[in-house]
């Protein structure tokens, strides 16, 4: 009796719920009637775990600023007085920049996710335009977040990457002189640095996280064969026959790859939160001194593939704009994915040889401009004077050259190698 | 314009390499669960580098955690009236400092972090007589560093040897100290203990702490898992 009443009391109160909010519908529409396809594999966590790191990131700011000091002479002890005198305080920091890393390794699998199952492809553009927006939002949030705390590296970090824009024909200048808010980094570009971390860019990020959500509960996941699971439906109940309701089953499936992310996240926060110097470097516990500028000025490692095509090209007519162009170039690429694809398949399950060489190719350079940027340019050594064309140029200079053209051919060339690609057949269903 | 957009250039284009990357530097030999070595180099850390240098986000009873009480702390490591919830700070003024040495002494605090372990053991082993320099000293690691050789007392002088046909560099102990060699590249050994440990206080203790959350989510993935599986039975 006492069980039915309660049963019937908060089902009033749902039912008072509902006609004044779509709270059942919703669930409905986005967990418990979404259907997904039932043959996602490991590739498909990172999406989760990004919205898992979002949320830590968020949480753990929200404390790190109730006791962080915006100010130049006050940051860089701040962060020193939350990592030893506010209450685990140390452990919300390192979550924190051990976060900020950790997001672009999740993006990064994330997209890598999408480019061998051609999750850009028709109709799905919009989610990855929305997600190309979410990642260069995500690289200006880290860039204002890493000036924070005041260190060498967030000081002089910024003072290259503003004077970038400088390199703008005619009005460079202004805007690094706008941008920055003084003639060089000062309390004035903290402040403002401050304002972009906390407030500015995670409201445009969050807004654009739901746009990527919305989008992709209207059209529905692509899976690992590329096919779409709408085109057969029970007839019945109009139900995908390959879709399985997110929640539960990819919900406990999710809490799995959960548990795994977060024994590597914290055994990076108890072990090795520097990671070696690419999730903390060395320099940054040297606070910020105008004066002096470091020997070897590199920016994080998330960026570090783009730093390397901005240096790999040469100066033009005595202007630098060229290799900054490049560099925005090949961040910005990857939204003509979906226009550049011409193959009639989506997943590399059914492309031919051609295509997977030069996606092994475009990871192989990722890779190598991510690690020449991490390093001065003379870290090779230079080619003998004698040699032919590249006579005394820095060998990682000559590479990262190369690489940046294979980079940037992986996309010109995709409506190319794309089309002339053999395929196999692609399955009427999805695979197991 | 101009020059700003020279600098630009200079910025960007390759950076020359650190200068002291020549020098092999030697291992430290620490142990950050000994707490006797570290007990000493906090000696050799109020007493010797704590008149110039500060620690400032280092507070005194921070020291309970290599094993010493406040009542060992106040008599045996404080000097100047200090309340043992104070930290390291000096009385030098960052303006004499600086006319004085030609540089404004750097806080400590987390040194080690921005260093390495073996960067300060070198250095600290690394001072040569040096005529030259206005404090008549000079240091291999740290070419022309401001810093005189504030323990030379315990190590004594040493001068550089240069080997003109190997074009090698060799230090070489001209005046021994109050320390034999052994002894005072233990005395470092101790303080670089100190100063790692004064970077990262909680650093060991919180690994302890991380080992029972890696077991605590080892737990988590093994319920997770057959939770899965319990629920994907019925997926074919």
């Amino acid at each position: 009796m006492a069980n039915n009443k309660l049963q019937q009391a908060s089902t009033n109160l749902l039912g008072w719920v509902d006609e004044r909010f779509p709270l059942t519908s919703n669930v409905k529409a986005h967990l418990t009637e979404y259907y997904a396809p039932k043959n996602f594999n490991f590739w498909y966590f990172f999406g989760s775990l990004a919205l898992l790191v979002l949320v830590l990131q968020i949480l753990t700011g929200i404390f790190l600023t109730m006791n962080y000091k915006p100010e130049a002479t006050l940051a860089f002890a701040s962060v020193e007085y939350i990592m030893r005198d506010v209450s685990w305080g140390r452990l919300i920091r390192y979550m924190h920049s051990t976060g900020a890393s950790m997001f672009f390794v999740v993006v990064y699998l994330h997209m890598f996710r999408g480019l061998i199952y051609g999750s850009y492809r028709t109709p799905r553009e919009l989610i990855w335009l929305f997600g190309v927006g979410i990642f260069l939002v995500l690289m200006g949030e880290a860039f204002f977040g890493y000036l924070l705390p005041w260190g060498q590296m967030s000081y002089w970090g910024a003072q290259v990457i503003i004077n970038l824009f400088t390199s703008i024909p005619f009005i460079g200048p202004d805007i690094s002189l706008w941008l920055r808010g003084d003639y060089t980094v000062s309390d004035a570009t903290l402040n403002r640095f401050f304002a972009f971390h906390v407030i500015a860019l995670p409201l445009v990020l969050l807004g654009l996280v739901v746009a990527h959500l919305i989008a992709l509960h209207e059209v529905g996941s692509n899976n690992p064969d590329g096919v779409e699971i709408k085109k057969h439906k029970d007839p019945k109940t109009k139900i995908p026959l390959d879709g399985i309701p997110f929640h539960p089953y990819y919900t406990v499936k999710d809490l799995v790859g959960v548990s795994v992310f977060l024994i590597v996240f914290s055994a990076i926060i108890f072990f090795a939160p520097e990671m070696g110097g690419y999730f903390l470097e060395a320099n940054n516990f040297i606070p910020a001194d105008p004066l002096k500028t470091p020997p070897h000025i590199a920016p994080v490692w998330y960026f570090t593939p783009y730093y390397s095509i901005l240096r790999a090209v040469p100066p033009i007519l005595n202007s630098q704009f060229p290799g900054v162009a490049a560099m925005g170039l090949s961040v910005v690429s990857f939204a003509f994915l979906p226009w550049l694809d011409r193959s009639p398949v989506k997943s590399i399950r059914y492309r031919g040889n051609l295509y997977k060489k030069w996606l092994a190719a475009f990871v192989v350079s990722f890779l190598i401009l991510g690690y020449l940027g991490t390093e001065p340019s003379n870290v090779w050594g230079q080619f003998a004077p004698e040699t032919l064309i590249v006579g005394g140029a820095d060998r990682a200079t000559v590479v990262a050259r190369i690489f940046s053209l294979v980079y940037f051919s992986f996309f010109a060339l995709m409506p190319w190698y794309t089309k002339k690609d053999k395929t196999k057949p692609v399955p009427e269903r999805v695979t197991a | 314009m101009k020059t700003k957009l020279l600098l630009v250039l200079a910025l960007l284009m390759p950076f020359m390499a650190i200068a002291n990357e020549g020098v092999k530097l030697d291992h430290a030999p620490i142990d950050p669960n000994n707490q006797a070595s570290l007990q000493r180099g906090a000696k050799v850390f109020v007493n010797y580098c704590l008149n110039c240098h500060s620690a400032a986000y280092m507070r005194y009873n921070r020291l309970q955690d290599i094993g010493l009480t406040d009542a060992q702390i106040k008599s045996n490591l404080m000097f100047a009236g200090e309340k043992v919830g104070d930290t390291m700070t000096v009385a030098i003024q960052k303006a004499d400092a600086k006319a004085w040495f030609g540089a404004t002494p750097p806080d400590l605090s987390v040194e080690a972090r921005a260093r390495g372990a073996d960067w300060l053991y070198s250095y600290l082993r690394g001072f040569y007589r040096d005529d030259t320099r206005p404090t008549g000293w000079n240091n291999v690691v740290y070419d022309k560093v401001a810093m005189p050789h504030v323990l030379w007392s315990l190590q004594g002088e040493q001068v550089l040897k240069i080997d003109e046909k190997t074009e090698s560099h060799q230090l070489v102990l001209a005046k021994q100290g109050t320390m034999t060699p052994a002894e005072y590249d233990e005395t470092i050994a101790d303080l670089v203990n100190y100063l790692v440990f004064m970077a990262e206080p909680f650093k060991e203790r919180d690994k302890h702490l991380g080992l029972l959350v890696l077991a605590f989510l080892g737990l988590l993935f093994v319920l997770t898992y057959y939770l899965k599986k319990e629920f994907w039975k019925d997926i074919h």
